[in-house]
């Protein structure tokens, strides 16, 4: 059995909160659960109206289901956070040095570090972009890297997702949902703002555009407005002020981007895709789909836009060169890596498999081109018929299974029917790579499995999100309200 | 042996098209044994073409004209001095290691057929023997047709129906070697057939790299190595990405294509 889980506020003593939180464990022991459970409500209520919804895939009736909101925060004290974010410009940095080095000279592979076959033999790996160089170098502008914590001091990356991330909406509205309902938790502490990200990922993208000049039109593109992230799409556009467009708004001519606009052409610089790369492009990737902007790979290898993400970022946060990260970050880094990896066995090396198939009943057993909890086993809650269905998969197929260590993930108070418990809880941060280098605003979308022990945070498997408060080490910091335009004062 | 190639598509529209985008993969590059001339992409219209390199070291234009547009008629036409190298690439760019051509795609997976095929024969001798002798029992399983009997030349449904255009049959040895572990690509180019100088498609064949050798070329449709009648054009993981013309138009209705090709010693005359 896996070891009682660490309580983010409460440490392992179950009922004193650690010295930093004891504000919090006041404000729920002053706050009445009935009182808790209508924030929460309205709360929920104003994301249903904004059609904050997100679709489940292969489920029949999904259409509007709103992520289910907790009004309980996470807090980091200012000294955890600090260490992480030292670690997460490590990872990135390591992540973008690794782009530009598969799609480029590949010296890490002629050094021996990554099997050449995980590389190149990876569907990730976009051959036909091979020697593509984005502006100003950057491949992963947007990391969006998965995190879970065992102690004090344990976190573990569990993902570099490295393509379109999605979910810094919720990060933004949740934060928005907890100034409104529970402004007294605001001072009580001093908390990090995060309404400063759609500044922070405007210049991100205005900093990559290709052509010098003041004034680089950017936009994000998205595939339309049945995608299941089209509210977090346009959420984006409307607060950094650009102009969100489907592909059907954007044409290319002479190697050059347009977007059609009611007054004529405009020349665009730099797009914000939050479209997979297989449907960026007709000519280039999926022939047969109608999705896409033809002649866009034309005009970024030609050096005339930027994609944000570039693409062919996938193969670096592939599970299989995941179990890879600690050596790509030595590597490209000269120092170890700041942010430990999950314990990883890749099944398709024989032992790896055969200690995976000996101890199914303990581990987590992933899809290494899954994603969104699906193709995935946890051992320790799944039922005897289950496990054997993932040990024919993984006999049959082992090259395609990674497997981990259940890890006793850290848990956040919550509150559940039953009043306020311990549920686990990941996080994911968001990265920005720009031509200046790297920036973090300080905060994250924090995902808790609702179910009681529950492992799975993901919002496809009946997760939900809290608000991470980043304590700041300013007292009196200024505390902006993003749409209200008010501001609170503190200290 | 001096080669003259035209290659002539033809489209026609149903309803005025506003726009037309095109990805073409139609002009071939210098290697030992293949030299161009000359070569040159006419448009019978204001077109505007643009250079593009691809990660395989494609030489690839793209095309842009704006509409009204009922016809279009692209011509390519050039002059290469080839010679016989017994189906060896030697010089050819090759930004990507071999290792990255054993992946498969849609159109080159193997089922248990194929793979009983590509393993038959273990104990053959040298890779170069095993090569080509998977490419004869191929070129020899397969009714050889000038067009498609599969959507998009599908390996498996190619093999199933044991017929095949070019493009198909490349498909089935491309399929058998990967699964026998050799990297392998397709190869899009023109092939001068004395008996057929004029012709309706261009021509495809594969290559696989064997150890010790490096890329040899294999065309199943000819049984046969690729000899000084063969210009290489474009090479991808499958047909679908060393296509000659990709393309996109907007505008509704119906097209037509016709494609003409001449390979031959001399010019194409009209």
């Amino acid at each position: 059995m896996t070891p009682p889980a660490f309580d983010e506020i409460f440490g392992t003593s179950g009922s004193t909160p650690r010295d930093e939180f004891a504000a919090l464990g006041a404000w729920l022991d002053e706050t009445p659960g009935e009182e808790l459970d209508r924030r929460q409500k309205a709360a929920e209520a104003a994301f249903r109206q904004l059609g904050i919804t997100f679709a489940v895939y292969g489920d029949e009736d999904s259409a509007e289901r709103i992520i289910p909101f907790d009004i309980v925060p996470r807090i980091f004290t200012h000294r955890e956070w600090t260490k992480l974010s030292e670690g997460l410009v490590q990872r990135t940095e390591a992540i973008n040095a690794f782009l530009r080095d598969v799609y480029g000279e590949r010296k890490i592979i002629a050094d021996g570090v990554v099997p050449e076959a995980l590389v190149l033999g990876n569907p990730q790996f976009r051959g036909m972009l091979d020697g593509q160089k984005p502006p100003h170098g950057v491949f992963a502008h947007i990391c969006g890297i998965d995190l879970v914590r065992t102690g004090p001091d344990d976190f573990f990356v569990l993902e570099d997702n490295a393509r379109t991330p999605s979910g810094v909406s919720y990060m933004l509205e949740n934060r928005e949902a907890m100034l409104r309902l529970c402004p007294e938790i605001f001072h009580r502490f001093s908390v990090c703002p995060v309404d400063r990200y759609p500044d922070a990922l405007r210049e991100t993208l205005r900093s990559v555009a290709p052509r010098g000049g003041s004034e680089p039109v950017c936009v994000v593109l998205t595939p339309g407005h049945f995608n299941s992230a089209f509210y977090e799409h346009s959420f984006l556009a409307d607060t950094m002020g650009i102009e969100l467009v489907e592909p059907a708004d954007l044409e290319v001519d002479d190697d050059i981007v347009w977007m059609r606009t009611i007054d004529g052409r405009v020349r665009v610089d730099v797009i914000y895709r939050r479209i997979d790369d297989d449907y960026i492009d007709p000519l280039v990737f999926k022939a047969d789909s109608m999705l896409g902007v033809p002649g866009l790979i034309a005009a970024y290898l030609a050096g005339n836009v930027a994609l944000v993400n570039a693409p062919g970022t996938g193969i670096a946060d592939d599970k299989a060169i995941y179990s890879y990260m600690p050596e790509i970050v030595k590597y490209y880094s000269g120092q170890d890596a700041k942010l430990p990896n999950v314990e990883t066995y890749r099944c398709r090396e024989a032992s790896a498999l055969q200690y995976t198939l000996d101890n199914l009943e303990k581990l987590v057993v992933k899809l290494v081109d899954g994603s969104g909890g699906y193709g995935m086993l946890v051992g320790p809650t799944a039922a005897k018929a289950q496990i054997e269905e993932f040990r024919a998969a993984l006999i049959a197929e082992p090259h395609r299974y990674i497997a981990q260590p259940t890890l006793a993930l850290s848990t956040v108070p919550t509150l559940t029917e039953q009043g306020v418990a311990p549920r686990h809880v990941d996080f994911r941060p968001f990265v920005l790579t720009g031509s200046k280098g790297v920036h973090i605003v300080p905060g994250g979308l924090t995902r808790v499995a609702l179910k009681e022990g529950s492992l799975v945070v993901n919002s496809s498997q009946g997760g939900g999100t809290k608000d991470s408060l980043i304590l700041s080490n300013v007292p009196g910091q200024w505390q902006s309200q993003g749409f209200g335009g008010q501001m609170q004062g503190q200290g | 042996m001096r080669l003259f190639v035209r290659h002539r598509s033809e489209y026609s529209f149903s309803q005025p098209q506003a726009r037309l985008v095109q990805l073409l993969r139609l002009t071939p590059r210098d290697h030992a044994g293949q030299s161009v001339v000359s070569w040159w992409i006419d448009v019978d219209r204001d077109a505007r073409l643009k250079p593009m390199r691809d990660g395989y070291g494609n030489q690839a234009t793209m095309l842009y004209i704006d509409g009204p547009i009922d016809r279009i008629t692209l011509d390519v036409t050039g002059e290469v001095l080839t010679e016989d190298r017994a189906g060896m690439v030697i010089g050819a760019p090759e930004p990507l290691p071999p290792s990255y051509f054993l992946q498969d795609t849609p159109l080159t997976k193997a089922d248990a057929a194929i793979q009983a095929i590509a393993t038959a024969d273990t104990d053959g001798g040298s890779g170069l023997d095993r090569a080509h002798l998977l490419a004869d029992t191929i070129a020899e399983a397969l009714d050889h047709q000038p067009t498609a009997i599969a959507a998009d030349h599908d390996a498996i449904a190619c093999f199933a129906a044991k017929a095949a255009d070019p493009q198909g049959a490349a498909h089935v040895l491309i399929a058998a070697a990967r699964a026998a572990g050799f990297p392998a690509r397709y190869v899009a180019g023109h092939v001068y057939r004395p008996e057929a100088i004029d012709s309706h498609a261009a021509h495809g064949w594969a290559e696989l790299f064997i150890e010790g050798y490096g890329w040899i070329g294999f065309d199943p449709s000819e049984g046969r190595c690729p000899t000084d009648n063969y210009i290489r054009v474009a090479i991808g993981l499958d047909h679908r990405e060393a296509a000659p013309l990709s393309g996109l138009r907007t505008g509704g209705g119906d097209e037509a294509l016709t494609i003409d090709v001449h390979v031959g010693p001399e010019p194409a005359r009209d």
